[in-house]
């Protein structure tokens, strides 16, 4: 499903009208209305009525204060309760991910379905080739009883006339790892023993009923009692607004960061560990190593592919290497927040203690219009320690691979480097990756990336694309490498 | 035939609110209006002052204003324009 769509735009809208009521100090006062003022009486409704949007926006609200809905909660307790309690935390609490229960449009069960295609044919192939029995013929059309469907899909195939359909379910399909499944009232529900957080069944719930738990309040609400906070975005943030880097880090800082570092930085760390780690493994006879900077792929292998974990990479996160910097080099007493396009670095962070916050390109986006910032008029300010061509490219697949090979080439008794990429984790890539467990390599340096393309498509970017694509590419052309010719000495290498 | 001017704006608010997603304009307009169309990007056309954000993002086609602008939007009234 492409971004650009009214399931955004609302998210992106709703985001706005909460950080205004913030900024004037009427959060609390203001916020039981915004459902209202989204949907006033009179007014254009997405759902059956006016009410049941009002329900579904005010749920949104929650999440995007932070917390999902518990039992003990229900209509009766105001936003403005949340509100106050989003504004005096200080810690964040996990699962990062839930399903706003009235948005999920439960999605019929069936899956397949007859259409009026349908002719009632003489042959019926369709009733006939059934194994349940589920198909009977109702006034000349052919119809399938959900109640005894298997979902098999043998009629779909038997139908001369493509009449049967399948309808998918969007976030079962787009679960890699089958963590998203139905409850008895047909609603989604996220089992978080399988959930790696790769954030694609919220990219994909056509009713945006699968939300974040965001921190959007966290960190503006720790800038107001005077902390001090650092930013570290992610390299995937060129493109992602109007202008360049310095001129974002200049927007960061008028929103009262006090420092923006680049996590690219922390790439470069990443990658010379990885080279150095990789050379080591070639040594000792191992067949292959992976990377490690893609969360929601070591996520994977920890819940779904054991048998690959002696082959992940030792090397720290950027994210971590750079919280770590920050909290060493920086300031002790600062407090740091990762601003990319992932969603599992949510997840990530919880359980790493130099990273405090995670917010996305699209709620720092909301921050700069609500903020009225306009990047692309600001004076560039600069950005230290710079990235360096190595790990800025990380936010492309391929990346992470042009990096390593690249700091090995020309090395006297560097090994070879044969690559093998995972671009996008789906079910298909993941059957791929069990038989790497059972030691069948396509390479002997494996990068994965859960989202294709790299974190330039995560799921919390706003501008997706070949446009932001481009304009990344450029940007690292005209950066320094931390080998001369990093490009230069690969080709050497093969020569 | 009349040549029009479309400027998109760049401003932070419409960036963020979609027009990002008209970055590749150009290649949307079709072949045989492209000599008829000059596309600029603009610095914040400033119509998203007073909080009125909710209609981004804008552009603008000679002297008419489009709030709310997508592809589909933008290319028919360029062709509305260029067609008179």
């Amino acid at each position: 499903m492409n971004y650009h769509n009214y399931a955004t735009r609302l998210r992106i809208d709703l985001c706005i009208r909460m950080l205004h009521a913030y900024f004037d100090g009427k959060l609390i006062e203001k916020i039981d209305r915004i459902p209202l003022d989204m949907r006033p009486r009179g007014g254009e409704h997405a759902r059956c009525c006016i009410y049941r949007d009002r329900a579904i926006i005010r749920q949104r609200c929650i999440s995007v204060l932070g917390f999902g809905t518990g039992p003990e909660e229900d209509e009766l307790t105001p936003l403005a309760d949340y509100a106050r309690r989003a504004l005096e935390r200080t810690l964040i609490e996990g699962p990062v991910l839930h399903v706003i229960e009235e948005g999920c449009s439960s999605c019929i069960r069936s899956r397949y379905e007859v259409t009026n295609a349908c002719r009632g044919c003489l042959a019926r192939p369709c009733m006939l080739n059934c194994p349940r029995r589920a198909i009977r013929i109702v006034q000349g059309h052919a119809d399938i009883d959900p109640a005894l469907c298997v979902n098999c899909g043998k009629c779909l195939g038997e139908c001369p006339f493509h009449a049967i359909i399948r309808i998918p379910i969007p976030c079962e399909e787009a679960c890699p790892v089958d963590a998203i499944t139905k409850d008895e009232q047909g609603r989604a529900v996220i089992h978080f023993e399988k959930c790696i957080f790769c954030g694609k069944c919220m990219k994909a719930c056509p009713f945006g009923a699968i939300m974040e738990k965001s921190q959007l309040f966290d960190v503006p609400q720790q800038i107001r009692r005077g902390c001090r906070v650092v930013a570290m975005v992610a390299p995937s943030i060129i493109g992602q607004f109007p202008g360049s880097l310095g001129q974002i880090a200049a927007g960061l800082e008028k929103l009262g960061f006090c420092a923006v570092v680049e996590v690219a930085h922390g790439a470069d760390m990443t990658a010379r560990h990885e080279a150095a780690e990789f050379t080591e493994r070639m040594a000792r006879g191992d067949a292959c190593m992976t990377s490690s900077c893609c969360p929601a792929y070591t996520d994977l292998v920890k819940k779904h592919v054991a048998g690959l974990a002696p082959f992940v990479s030792s090397a720290a996160t950027p994210m971590h290497a750079m919280g770590a910097w920050v909290k060493q080099q920086f300031d002790p007493q600062a407090r740091t927040v990762f601003i990319g396009p992932c969603f599992a670095k949510r997840h990530e962070a919880l359980f790493d203690s130099c990273v405090d916050y995670v917010m996305t390109f699209e709620e720092l986006g909301a921050l700069l219009v609500a903020r009225e910032i306009d990047v692309a008029a600001l004076d560039a300010v600069d950005v230290e320690p710079a990235g360096r061509r190595e790990g800025r490219g990380f936010a492309v697949s391929g990346g992470v691979t042009r990096a390593v090979a690249g700091l090995l080439a020309d090395g006297a008794g560097a090994p070879l480097v044969v690559p093998a990429l995972v671009d996008g984790l789906s079910k298909k890539t993941i059957a791929l990756l069990k038989t790497v467990a059972r030691e069948r390599q396509p390479g002997n340096f494996i990068e994965v990336m859960a989202c294709e393309g790299g974190c330039v498509s995560g799921p919390g970017v706003v501008a997706p694309g070949a446009a932001a694509v481009r304009q990344l590419e450029k940007f690292l052309e005209n950066s320094q490498a931390i080998r001369n010719g990093c490009a230069d000495q690969h080709s050497h290498a093969q020569r | 035939m009349k040549k029009v001017t479309v400027r998109v704006c760049s401003g932070t608010t419409c960036f963020v609110m979609g027009a990002s997603n008209l970055q590749m304009l150009h290649e949307y307009v079709p072949e045989e209006l492209r000599d008829w169309v000059d596309i600029q990007g603009a610095h914040c056309l400033e119509l998203c002052r007073d909080r009125n954000y909710g209609a981004a993002p804008y552009i603008t086609i000679d002297d008419e204003i489009v709030a709310e602008a997508d592809l589909s939007l933008i290319l028919e009234r360029i062709e509305q324009r260029v067609r008179g």
